[in-house]
């Protein structure tokens, strides 16, 4: 194995462990907020990494073969994971706003100044 | 011997099937809105690999697109489910 | 026009990006040029008043996107490996302790606004739920509130991040 390939598979164990503890979460934790915790942090960063491993190998690639569609590949598999990173991150929040507007108050929660504020 | 790419695909099946069970299960909607989101950032970095196994550029670019559209259904879920539709 | 130049220009900066590799000039053929020029132009005529809708052009200053592209990679992507190792530990042993708090951020523009609420939703133990439209201030659900926080009824927002100022760095690039 050479030390790109080392890279590579790290990378693809990275995103798969966060992933798995993502799902992991969303099955485990007790209310719509904590396992919005799990989903969104885990997940992103799972899927930023297995596209990582994307990134490497199709630069690599293109380094050693001169393929002008390797370079392709990595920079396609970049911006899918830029849109990955965005866009999770504002529809979490979307979705967290809409459960508190209709009425899903968070378990076990010691504090919650959103319902005492009557926005 | 099964390549370590097939190997991370097979890993993100298994996990999309996992997520799921907490669609079907969820007990509000907002449990099922987060569940869907999960699936489908899954399914996204999988298809990104299969890109790769492939090698077919065309499976990244229908990850972007698939990737925004889902943006945008989820947006509107969210939406309705906070009663501002 | 300044408005139709940016949007133009945005456009067309994202075609070459996902064009590129396809042909001999530079990295790019003939025909995927023109195509792009004519698209972009299309793209500027129907969306410039829905990406500039403020009519502020801060972001247009090179030295506020090179802090962007220094801030993306630098401290938000440690914050953000930080985020994950507290959730993977969350999820092990279960130990958490919800509750929403009010976060003051000091921030006035809706810009500075929007990437902290994204930033915050990355990084450790923190999710936005909502925005105080009059004041300005996050409504912040937090995993894991520390002892005491639930008594007080404003946080400040750099008290959220441990190791990265992430709200100044946010200031100096959208304020």
């Amino acid at each position: 194995m050479t030390a790109v390939e080392i890279i590579m598979f790290a990378c693809l164990a990275i995103g798969v462990v966060f992933n798995t503890l993502g799902v992991i979460g969303l099955l485990r934790f007790p209310d719509v907020y904590t396992r919005m915790h799990a989903t969104t942090k885990a997940t992103t960063f799972g899927s930023i990494f297995t596209s990582l491993a994307v990134i490497v190998y199709g630069l690599s690639m293109f380094f050693s073969q001169a393929d002008s569609q390797y370079l392709t590949l990595a920079i396609h598999a970049f911006l899918a994971a830029a849109c990955l990173a965005f866009t999770n991150a504002v529809s979490a929040h979307a979705i967290a706003r809409a459960a508190h507007r209709s009425g899903i108050r968070p378990v076990l929660a010691v504090v919650d100044r959103l319902a005492e504020a009557n926005l | 011997m099964i390549d370590a790419w097939i190997l991370t695909v097979i890993c993100l099946t298994v996990l999309m099937v996992l997520a799921t069970v907490r669609l079907v299960l969820g007990p509000t909607a907002p449990d099922r809105a987060i569940a869907l989101d999960t699936v489908n950032t899954l399914v996204i970095a999988a298809m990104v690999i299969i890109g790769v196994i492939f090698k077919e550029i065309i499976f990244v670019d229908v990850a972007i697109v698939y990737g925004l559209l889902s943006f945008v259904s989820t947006l509107y879920i969210a939406k309705y489910i906070g009663g501002e539709l | 026009m300044i408005a139709f130049l940016v949007t133009a220009g945005m456009a067309f900066l994202l075609y070459l990006v996902l064009t590129a590799g396809s042909g001999s000039i530079g990295f790019w053929s003939f025909s995927e040029l023109v195509m792009g020029v004519l698209l972009a132009i299309l793209n500027g005529l129907i969306a410039r008043n829905f990406l500039c809708r403020s009519k502020s052009y801060r972001l247009l200053d090179p030295r506020r996107l090179l802090q962007l592209l220094v801030y993306v990679p630098g401290p938000f992507f440690v914050e953000l490996t930080k985020a994950n190792l507290d959730v993977a530990y969350r999820v092990i042993t279960m130990k958490i302790r919800p509750g929403i708090v009010r976060v003051h951020s000091g921030l006035k523009t809706d810009l500075g606004i929007f990437m902290l609420a994204n930033s915050i939703t990355l990084t450790p133990g923190t999710l936005s739920v909502g925005i105080d439209e009059a004041t300005n201030d996050l409504f912040i659900h937090n995993i894991n509130v520390s002892e005491g926080d639930e008594k007080r009824d404003v946080i400040e927002s750099t008290e959220l991040f441990g190791l990265a100022n992430l709200p100044a760095w946010i200031r100096r690039i959208a304020e």
